[in-house]
């Protein structure tokens, strides 16, 4: 199996890779369209800001290759950033995005400054929806997040996990053979490499083999 | 709602774990990595590496061993010790550590916040003070002075207005370390810590001075703290993460208790 980890210069990908290698899945870095669509999966990771990866993504051809992979059917898997590049737009830099799933992409601003942004550290995740993916996973588990922007998927049935930090937002998405955490599941302990090791047996559909 | 954080603290000279830290099998001294993986098993939530190594050209052991903890460590980590440049940070997150952190080299050029804030995001930066208490003047408002160089060197330069100008310069989270704290065992620096994290906007990490879980508790409490800093606590096997955990749980404190 080939996974490929989507290289478009945003953050760590090693941090991924190693996690990848922890759950016995081996997976390659690659900023090249072509091995990216070769690929059995993806991964979509990134950190940082929404506005130079989405030019990135444009420069290096994955944009296209990353939406001409999703249509194959076959596993894709986002991550932080990755998990908001895959809606219709971000606030962040006014950019068009992946439109993967219907929604968009809002800053978090809070009058109260107890909640301070970006939202960092450990936080709950209330399960929605089932999901392959989360066989591992109970509501309230806690994962590893840093980011100042949030989804807003459209249609409720794309909503798999939710978070609160002073308001509920969407933690967890997935639609057909796409599923995103707005979390680092590869720095989120066991319970994050637990997803990551059920996207190695999944097939992108409804049940993992 | 976010979980308060409980950060270990490891000190590694030339790869090893320093000698400052007795462990009770003091033949253990060794592996700072599988202390990490020890306390990361235990549901520990964040580490920190501060790289004593006395001399730069034995710093590239440093990096092995951050490469090391990141195969088997999978929660955030930063490292601190001996950063003076952007170059110098990449190095560490290229290694594997999720965040870095300067203490004394920031103190004494300011920039070197803003430079690693910009290069590598502004969450990855942590700014650690090393603190003591003064007396309240013009020069210190806030009666507390900034010191670098482990507590050796008085800077004149208050802390509350370090803080903010370190937030200001992009620091992503700050580490407030008592040194009057520091290594009394008898809690931490409650006012000094909640002063800070009143006015900033960005995570406080309390440090210096836990020997007990109620100190924990108050200081994550009353300090307004969002992450308690401990080192000897764990490293003397006197108490386990779990155990501190489960007991700040049953006095009401939001912790991750599921790993």
């Amino acid at each position: 199996m080939r996974i490929a980890i989507v290289d478009y210069a945003a953050g760590n990908l090693r941090s991924v890779q190693r996690a990848c290698q922890e759950v016995g899945l081996e997976a390659f870095i690659s900023a090249d369209p072509a091995e990216v669509l070769a690929a059995d999966k993806v991964i979509f990771p990134g950190v940082g800001s929404a506005v130079s990866a989405v030019d990135t993504l444009h420069q290096r051809g994955l944009f296209d290759a990353l939406l001409e992979f999703h249509q194959t059917g076959k596993p894709v898997l986002g991550i932080c950033l990755g998990c908001q590049i895959v809606l219709e737009y971000t606030e962040e830099g006014n950019k068009d995005c992946l439109a993967l799933i219907r929604g968009v992409v809002e800053r978090f601003d809070f009058a109260d400054r107890h909640f301070k942004v970006p939202h960092m550290g450990w936080n709950s995740v209330e399960i929605q929806q089932s999901h392959p993916l989360l066989q591992e996973v109970s509501s309230g588990d806690e994962f590893y997040f840093v980011h100042a922007y949030y989804v807003r998927p459209t249609d409720a049935e794309t909503i798999i996990g939710m978070t609160d930090y002073n308001i509920e937002f969407c933690s967890i998405l997935a639609k057909d053979n796409l599923f995103a955490t707005q979390f680092h599941l590869e720095k989120s302990g066991k319970k994050g490499l637990s997803i990551l090791e059920a996207f190695g047996r999944w097939d992108g559909g409804s049940h993992v083999k | 709602m976010l979980s308060k954080r409980i950060i270990s603290c490891l000190d590694v000279r030339d790869g090893k774990l320093a000698k400052s830290i007795k462990f009770v099998d003091t033949k253990d001294i060794g592996d700072p990595v599988e202390k990490a993986k020890e306390y990361y098993d235990d549901g520990l939530d964040e580490l920190v590496f501060y790289d004593i190594t006395a001399s730069s050209d034995r710093r590239d052991i440093m990096l092995d061993v951050v490469e090391a903890v990141a195969e088997k460590v999978f929660i955030p980590f930063s490292v601190g010790g001996g950063i003076r440049s952007v170059e110098d940070a990449n190095k560490l997150l290229w290694a594997g550590a999720e965040k870095i952190n300067v203490n004394s080299a920031a103190v004494l050029r300011p920039e070197l916040i803003s430079e690693c804030a910009h290069a590598i995001g502004d969450q990855n930066v942590v700014l650690s003070m090393d603190i003591l208490k003064g007396k309240i003047s013009n020069q210190l408002p806030s009666g507390y002075e900034v010191v670098i160089n482990g507590g050796r060197k008085r800077m004149g330069i208050d802390a509350l207005r370090w803080a903010l100008r370190g937030e200001e310069l992009g620091a992503g989270e700050l580490v407030v370390n008592s040194i009057d704290a520091d290594g009394t065992k008898q809690g931490y620096e409650i006012n000094l810590t909640r002063m800070i994290a009143e006015a900033v906007s960005i995570p406080v990490i309390a440090s210096g001075g836990a020997g007990k879980p109620e100190h924990l508790y108050e200081v994550l409490t009353e300090g307004k703290a969002d992450a308690a800093l401990i080192a000897s606590m764990l490293h003397y096997g006197e108490y386990t993460v779990s155990g501190l955990k489960q007991w700040l749980d049953s006095k009401g404190v939001k912790v991750r208790l599921k790993y």
